[in-house]
């Protein structure tokens, strides 16, 4: 078989189950430092007791992350031999700095932060967690640098070696902030704090149907839905209309075939269900006129330029392209509405806690969430073919020479099991978590004189020492 | 000193940094099944590495992407063509990871009787795999003239010689974990790790001096260069803090034998680095088809930044590291919340 398409599978796979784990890390890390900080302004001990809880979760999900990380990091080099050396001084600094900067301050205080709960104070504690999500942010940023900059690259020179031809930099503050950096940046984090804050919503809204835990939930609930309502507004009309706009503006072609535009035109429509035939180069479904050119150009008249502009060998698979950019897109209307009506709810005397239909879909929210950021990542990475690097080389020609199809295959085979084996197991323990629930906090739990200064932790780990 | 060198000299610290913290990691989980009988000792025996090994763990994350971008030309050769091998490490690095965090998430013996033995097995197969990969790095690749590795399949890395270094890491992290055990234990564990260290030391020794001997015979290239100048002073800082090993761990001075065998990794690992220099990875096919830190390396510009981050970042790496160690020092005690 293949071995250019076998391992474009096998990255989509771990890429994409490696993504399923660092926005909960960002967003329910952000959501635990929001309720340590609760903790230390209120005293009420619930926010304690959350902490405590979610810090478990917390713990598995990190710990899926970080298996699935190290692969991605590897995949380079073994599948993308000639990607690797194309791009290596530029792309490969990155990569690096995310491991120097990022991921050991990630790996240094997350085993403070799983262990840390029953042995330092709150405000220690509070420290060690948001060390832990401030590494995920910044390893965030750099991969996504990385990622922007096959994208949208700029401040490299390509010279003839005796390996081909190198991208080298020229200019590392260029390479830094692409275009497509900034908005990619904020559209993703905003993107992964609505993932934390669906998992808290749904978690909560589980335990309210079940009339579980209920003062843990209700505290819950409302702190994660007015977090996942504010950012789901902002999303539609701040951070995901600026991606679009970039896209249109950097990546012309790779717009139209997410919104299957085959011919230029002026008033362009905007769809919102569609299917494309791309034998007939047609597009049909429910479309809102003049949309798309207000969103990419804020003007309904201006024109959009359609596939046909572009030579045909620098489309990417259209209709695949279109239907995943359309399945974020019609999350993104969605999520507005959920969060509108939580809130609704809410502020007419709390009756969001009792309404039991609201809860169910609150509870749905976080497979929602997690659909809409891989259907987003889908689009910017196949809205991308053909190239691996935007208008610089094409993916078939990054692929490892020497590699052989039946080698690939084997891998993707091991992956396949070994992830579903390992979802599975997250789900069953996930469950797990949930099911136990909070532990009740004891007298001793909220009175402990932990140590909660630097001079305290030292010394406390002095007198425990040999 | 040129850039290229001072990259050189970093890679070969950060790995050896990879295999002095994650190596004792993976002597734990070596020794874990026979040093650890009960549930509590092998709660303990888990725990002695619970708040830490994922920092260790980067350090080869780190590797990975220094080698990428300071030397793209190895980095895509070796994964590229260490294909089948790089797939077991990955796969073996996820079960460990995951039986690490899984096992005590159930109190069932079955589970974790399950999770203790994919632990064992996987640290051991990878002390394995990397000394294959030592081994091979030793003695050289069929690279091409385009820089590629040609084999026909996984089995022509496997030769003795590589398998014989895969044994003899294998013995020298199992020491290494050992002599760590011995430092953050106490009771039965302690007792046991004790008994063995001689032992260990002595299959390790043997291992060592056989594979030495075989370089020799097969007069790998790597291996000559001994033979003239300082190099030889490499070589022999190791043995010293071999030798340091079993002095101070006769004499019950349990840190400190730990740290000598903590640079006697690293000093091994400078021994192999000096052997190789200016080489990284040596062609069986025709020497000209070498890649070196010159021909291999990223442009002067990549390898400027590349510093200014590692001389930003690395200070604040070793603080804290420090500071993480410093507050889990000391014997272990478990608590319900442990692993
Ligand atoms: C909760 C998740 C979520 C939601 C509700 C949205 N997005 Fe999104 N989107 C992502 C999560 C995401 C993402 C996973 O974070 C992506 C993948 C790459 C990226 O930068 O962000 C993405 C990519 C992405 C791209 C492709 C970027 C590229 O090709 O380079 C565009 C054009 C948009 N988004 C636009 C939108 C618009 C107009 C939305 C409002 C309806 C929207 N997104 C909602
Ligand atoms: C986490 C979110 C991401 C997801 C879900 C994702 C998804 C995908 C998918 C589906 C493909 C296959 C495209 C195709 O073959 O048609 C792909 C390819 C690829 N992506 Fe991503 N990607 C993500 C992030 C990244 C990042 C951060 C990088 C680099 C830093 C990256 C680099 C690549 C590379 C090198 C390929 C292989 C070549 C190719 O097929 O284009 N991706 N990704
Ligand atoms: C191809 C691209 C990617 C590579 C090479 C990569 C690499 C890694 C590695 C090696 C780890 C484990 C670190 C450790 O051992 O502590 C990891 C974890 C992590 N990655 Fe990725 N990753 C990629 C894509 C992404 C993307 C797209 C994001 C976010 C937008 C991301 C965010 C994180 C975060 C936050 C963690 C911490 C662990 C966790 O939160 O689960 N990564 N990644």
């Amino acid at each position: 078989m293949d071995p250019e398409f076998l391992s474009r599978a096998q990255f989509a796979l771990t890429i994409s189950f490696h993504f399923i784990y660092p926005p909960i890390s960002m967003g329910l890390g952000l959501l635990m430092v929001i309720m340590g900080l609760q903790y230390l302004r209120t005293k009420d001990p619930v926010w304690r007791q959350a902490s405590f809880f979610w810090v478990k979760v917390y713990g598995l999900v990190f710990a899926m992350g970080i298996a699935t990380g190290v692969v991605q990091e590897f995949q380079f080099g073994t599948n993308w031999a000639d990607y690797s050396r194309y791009v290596g001084n530029v792309f490969g600094s990155l990569l690096a700095a995310e491991g120097v900067f990022a991921f050991f301050l990630e790996g240094g205080f997350l085993g403070l932060l799983l262990f840390g709960g029953h042995r330092l104070g709150p405000r220690m504690w509070l420290l060690a967690t948001f060390l832990v999500v401030f590494g995920a942010h910044f390893s965030a940023l750099w991969i996504i640098m990385a990622n922007s900059w096959m994208q949208t690259p700029q401040g490299y020179e390509l010279a003839q070696t005796q390996w081909g031809t190198q991208a080298f930099m020229t200019d590392f503050v260029a390479i830094v902030l692409t275009p497509s950096f900034l908005p990619r940046l904020l559209h993703t984090l905003v993107a992964s704090w609505m993932v934390g804050a669906s998992l808290v919503l749904s978690v909560s809204a589980w335990y309210l149907l079940k009339h579980k835990h209920q003062a843990f939930a209700k505290k819950s609930l409302a702190l994660a839905l007015w977090v996942f309502a504010v950012l789901s507004v902002l999303q539609l009309f701040v951070f995901g209309a600026q991606m679009a706009i970039t896209v249109t503006n950097y990546q012309p072609v790779k717009l139209a075939a997410m919104e299957g535009l085959w011919q230029s035109q002026a008033c362009a429509p905007m769809y919102l269900v569609g299917w494309v035939n791309e034998t007939a180069q047609t597009t049909t479904g429910l479309s809102i006129p003049c949309l798309l050119s207000v969103l990419a150009y804020m003007n309904p008249q201006a024109v959009v330029q359609g596939l046909t502009t572009f030579p045909s060998d620098t489309w990417a698979p259209v209709n695949l392209t279109f239907q995943v950019y359309h399945i974020m897109i019609d999350l993104g209307f969605l999520f507005p509405l959920i969060g509108a009506i939580g809130i609704f709810f809410w502020w007419f005397g709390r009756q969001v806690y009792i309404v039991r239909p609201l809860l169910w879909v609150f509870v749905s929210t976080i497979v929602l969430t997690q659909v809409a950021t891989i259907s987003g990542w889908w689009t910017a990475e196949i809205g991308r073919q053909p190239w691996i690097v935007w208008n610089l080389l094409r993916t078939q020609d990054a692929v490892s020479p020497l590699l052989r199809g039946d080698q690939v295959l084997l891998s993707l085979l091991m992956f396949i099991v070994l992830y579903a084996l390992l979802f599975a197991l997250f789900i069953f323990l996930l469950n797990q978590k949930i099911q136990e629930g909070p532990e009740a906090l004891t007298e001793e739990h909220l009175h402990a004189s932990l140590p909660d200064t630097f001079r305290e932790v030292f010394r406390q780990a002095r007198a425990s020492g040999e | 000193m040129s850039l290229n060198v001072i990259w050189f000299i970093l890679f070969v610290i950060i790995i050896s940094g990879y295999l002095i913290l994650d190596g004792f990691d993976l002597g734990v989980g070596i020794l874990h099944m026979f040093a650890a009988k009960t549930d509590t000792e092998r709660r303990i025996s888990l725990n002695s590495i619970g708040p830490i090994w994922d920092g260790n763990e980067v350090w080869l994350v780190v590797g990975g992407g220094v080698l990428f971008a300071a030397f793209p030309v190895v980095y895509a050769a070796l994964f590229s063509g260490f294909y089948a091998a790089m797939m077991l490490v990955l796969l073996f690095l996820i079960l460990r990871t995951v039986a690490i965090e899984f096992r005590s998430k159930r109190d069932q013996p079955r589970w974790r009787s399950l999770w203790d033995f994919i632990f064992a097995l996987s640290s051991a197969l990878l002390a394995f795999l990397y000394g294959v990969a030592f081994g091979n790095v030793i003695s050289g690749v069929p690279l091409n003239q385009q820089g590629y590795i040609a084999i026909n399949s996984v089995l022509d890395l496997l030769h003795p010689f590589a398998l014989w270094m895969g044994v003899t890491t294998v013995a020298l992290l199992a020491l290494h974990g050992a002599l760590y055990l011995n430092l953050k234990t106490t009771g039965a564990i302690q007792a046991r790790v004790q008994k063995w260290t001689p032992l260990l030391m002595g299959a390790f020794a043997v291992c060592a001096a056989l594979a030495t001997v075989w370089m020799f015979i097969d007069q790998f290239p790597s291996a000559l260069v001994y033979l003239q100048g300082w190099t030889l002073i490499l070589p022999l800082l190791a043995a010293l803090a071999f030798a340091g090993i079993f002095i101070l761990e006769r004499r019950g001075v349990e840190f400190w034998a730990f740290i000598c065998s903590s640079a006697f990794v690293a000093f091994a690992l400078f021994t192999l680095g000096a052997g190789l220099f200016p080489n990284l990875l040596r062609s069986t096919i025709n020497p000209q088809y070498n890649l070196t830190i010159y021909n291999a390396a990223s442009q002067e510009n990549t390898l400027t930044v590349m510093l200014i981050i590692a001389l930003i970042g690395m200070p604040f790496v070793l603080a804290y590291s420090a500071g993480v160690y410093y507050i889990f020092r000391g014997k272990v005690h478990l608590s319900p919340h442990s692993y």
